[in-house]
């Protein structure tokens, strides 16, 4: 009864109940973004059991050959089909950027949430080590984790996984002190709940959104950092492809075959604006105040 | 004998969201004589603040004028371009905000923030505006003028910061002040310094008011007429003693009989011992940690006692930093005092395992934007609290989260939503469906009504009555509201500074308060008083 009186004073809210058509018309950010990563990642898996030519085969008579039929994207200095290579190298790239944003979110995440919810010592220890490692720049770290460990597909992972964390745990931190202090978080304290049972179900959801969109970003600086090693000669070594070795390779020869450098940059750049319009995406749709 | 021609004319106001969008505000006609104080009275969403904005040209986005005009000084607005548009702001229309904490720049000095519209408006030298200045800070009650142009805003509290705001609009004597909620986030006390203070100042320099509000018993004691709207309408309008004594439009009535007026209490259940005893309870916050280590504690808390007996509601009240707030936290657990003892049902809580005494032991939070998780589904909201009920099965758990809902007057599909699609009212009912949907013995309300609009604050005063004698908790209700505490309490606490300088039966506190802070507080509430005949007035201590 009384239910039916407060509905009657508050006509607003007899709207319809939260609508399905969220998923009807996805958003275009998602749709592009979307499938845009989809055809990436298909090309990369398709790599792995075919490809136009073998991606290591050298034909020293098909050298510098520009783009046509035979060669779709051309061939390079060692008549190596680039294409072929390109597919090879998308599995690796898109592979570690993977593999070390999410080392770097996991971790991160860990740290930045202990430090913002016990704060007082911990939080002081932990963030001084943080902001060491973040004064380092990011790219020498991983120079000097990987001469340690010696220049291999998962040393870059390690190495970006460790340039990347202070970063996360300074977002999360952040977003974990606000949070804290907010009412309903006190009101889960009240109920009853423990510590970490908040952490887990009230304090960690609220930090997606800042996260989502660290996460995104540092997938492009993960590729392009990863270039940067194999430029320098501690990426993957070579014969294998990589995107960036490949742009890397091409600095020689960009005035008589650029289409060795202007490919691989397209692709590094098609794979950041698809990772981050769906990472927009993600965002919205995993926060329930996005939606309509 | 010359007609006075009116200083602010708004003659069919129309305002609109974007070219299509919803009416704001919708055909608002009044005017204002010089000197005059006008009150736009409504809740939240009525296109008061709307008007207002238009009057001043400072319109938000999406919004605007789509119809009618609005004369200051007998010259239409629209007729103003832009640079003679801000000639007239701040020189002859000023205004003061809401929100004393965000509309001084944090980072400028008071000075620098005072003299910034005197140098814009005027062609006084450096020294003389600085010497205005300094007057203006005596003139509000500031006894280190010097020092207060130097500081910055937040060395300042609520109240102050209201003040300086206000000084610094008043320098340029506009003949229009438009004041946007000026003391809503203020407490009472502070409240009617505030008030009085911009009486005082407009009356010395024949100022006319605009005042914006929700509280129709603020506005009574004030203004000389009032515009009362409702969804971008003015419902009605006229002098203030006209509408109180006989209000025309059913929404002004509803307005008038939201105000809570002493009720009748349920009598207490026979009991053996206080649920609830707070014995020399002192409370302490850290100082701020500088490098070289903490500075010395805070007292917020000095030794308090209080009990509370199954079923019954002792109202906490005081102003803002009163210490209040920071005592019913320690009862929930939040804050551990430094020395005195909390015995619920004789068990000393500080000793005993927490968990145990919090089950049965609920808080209600402020502010309902904050206390709810954005992330979560009400019904979850709602469950969650019975995670820590043994017993109880999924379908039971289900059928408890339902009955509560209703219990809290919200239909049963609300269990699907997000807090963000709930209004304040309705969320806040979802608070007060979390704290209860456990059976407490005892409910800590922390300000549960402050944020919301009036009649809604009806709406929730009622319900939480009513759940009260369904289930019968005793409840520590903090407020500064006194109107609603003398509706609801059977006993009321007074706390000033960190102590209880009063309790006793809500009879004897509202109608012979004991100690000059009661006192102080009661005189500064003065809520409208319903007469005999049907009317209201204002009632005088």
């Amino acid at each position: 009864m009384s239910a039916k009186r407060t509905l009657q004073a508050e006509p607003a809210l007899r709207a319809p109940l939260r609508a399905r058509r969220a998923w009807r018309y996805p958003p275009l950010n998602a749709l592009i973004g979307g499938g845009l990563l989809l055809i990436l990642i298909g090309m990369a898996l398709l790599g792995l059991v075919w490809t136009p030519y073998e991606p290591l085969r050298l034909d020293l008579l098909a050298r510098f050959q520009a783009p046509s039929a035979a060669h779709w994207l051309g061939t390079d200095e060692f008549g190596r089909d680039a294409l072929s290579r390109m597919m090879m190298g998308a599995r690796t790239s898109l592979w570690i950027s993977l593999l070390s944003v999410s080392f770097a979110v996991v971790a991160g995440t860990l740290i930045g949430m202990l430090a913002g919810y016990l704060r007082g010592w911990t939080d002081r220890v932990l963030m001084m080590l943080n902001d060491a490692l973040l004064a380092f720049p990011g790219i020498l770290m991983a120079l000097g984790i990987m001469a340690i460990i010696g220049a291999s597909q998962y040393g870059i992972v390690l190495a970006l996984g460790i340039a990347y964390t202070p970063s996360v745990v300074r977002v999360v931190r952040g977003s974990v002190l606000s949070l804290r202090e907010l009412e309903f978080v006190e009101a889960s304290r009240v109920i009853g709940n423990s510590e970490f049972y908040t952490m887990l179900r009230h304090i960690a959801p609220n930090c997606l959104a800042p996260l989502c969109v660290l996460a995104t970003s540092m997938f492009g600086w993960a590729l392009l950092s990863e270039s940067a090693l194999s430029f320098l000669g501690l990426g993957v070594p070579p014969p294998a492809a990589t995107w960036g070795s490949m742009l890397a390779a091409s600095r020689p020869y960009i005035a008589s075959a650029a289409w060795l450098g202007i490919f691989p940059g397209i692709f590094i750049s098609l794979a950041l604006l698809a990772i981050n319009l769906f990472g927009d995406a993600l965002r919205d749709r995993l926060d329930p105040r996005m939606r309509k | 004998m010359t007609v006075p021609t009116a200083l602010l004319c708004v003659q069919h106001l129309k305002i609109r969201a974007g070219a299509q969008g919803q009416l704001a505000v919708d055909d608002l006609s009044f005017t204002m004589a010089p000197g005059e104080i006008v009150a736009l009275v409504g809740e939240s969403g009525s296109g008061k603040t709307m008007a207002a904005r238009a009057a001043i040209g400072l319109l938000p986005a999406p919004m605007q004028v789509c119809g009618g005009r609005i004369e200051f000084k007998g010259v239409a607005l629209d007729s103003r371009d832009a640079p003679a548009m801000r000639r007239v702001r701040g020189a002859q229309i000023g205004m003061v905000f809401q929100e004393p904490m965000v509309s001084l720049n944090p980072s400028l000095t008071i000075g620098r923030q005072m003299s910034e519209a005197l140098k814009l408006h005027t062609e006084l030298d450096a020294a003389e505006i600085r010497r205005r200045c300094l007057e203006m800070l005596q003139r509000i009650g500031i006894k280190d003028a010097e020092r207060c142009l130097a500081s910055y805003p937040h060395q300042f509290s609520g109240g102050m910061r209201q003040r300086i705001m206000l000084a610094s609009v008043m320098l340029l004597r506009p003949a229009l002040l438009i004041a946007d909620e000026p003391t809503t986030a203020l407490d009472c006390l502070a409240q009617l310094d505030v008030i009085e203070l911009m009486l005082e100042l407009t009356r010395e320099q024949g100022t006319a008011i605009l005042f914006i509000s929700h509280d129709l018993s603020l506005v009574a004691r004030y203004a000389h007429k009032v515009v009362v709207m409702r969804n971008g309408k003015a419902v009605e309008q006229g002098g203030i003693q006209d509408i109180l004594l006989a209000p025309r439009a059913d929404y002004t009535r509803q307005l008038l009989e939201a105000l809570p007026s002493r009720g009748v209490l349920a009598p207490l259940p026979p009991a053996n011992g206080p649920l609830l005893e707070v014995r020399g309870v002192c409370i302490e916050h850290l100082g701020p940690r500088s490098f070289w280590g903490k500075s010395p504690p805070k007292r917020v808390v000095h030794g308090v006692d209080l009990s509370i007996a199954p079923g019954e509601t002792l109202a906490l009240v005081g102003g803002s930093g009163s210490g209040k707030t920071t005592l019913g936290r320690a009862v929930v657990g939040l804050v551990n005092p430094c020395a005195g003892a909390i015995r619920f049902k004789g068990v000393d809580i500080l000793k005993a395992a927490n968990r145990v005494h919090r089950l049965q032991c609920q808080m209600i939070f402020q502010d309902p934007y904050s206390s709810l998780d954005p992330r979560m589904k009400i019904g979850q909201i709602l469950a969650e609290p019975l995670r820590h009920e043994p017993g109880m099965s999924p379908v039971q758990r289900r059928q408890r989260v339902a009955e509560t809902l209703a219990d809290v007057g919200l239909a049963e599909h609300f269990v699907e939503r997000f807090a963000h699609q709930l209004s304040g009212g309705q969320r806040q009912r979802v608070a007060i469906g979390r704290a209860l949907v456990r059976r407490p013995q005892l409910v800590i309300a922390d300000e549960p009504i402050s944020a919301l609009d009036m009649t809604i604050q009806k709406q929730i005063l009622e319900l939480f009555e009513r759940l009260q004698k369904q289930y019968g908790f005793a409840c520590l209700f903090i407020s500064h509201d006194l109107a609603a505490v003398e509706r609801i309490a059977h006993r009321v606490a007074v706390m000033n500074q960190g102590e209880v300088v009063e309790i006793g039966d809500r009879d004897a506190i509202f109608d012979t308060p004991q100690h000059p802070y009661t006192q102080q507080l009661l005189a500064a509430a003065s809520p409208l008083e319903r007469l005999a005949g049907g009317g209201y007035r204002i009632r005088t201590r």
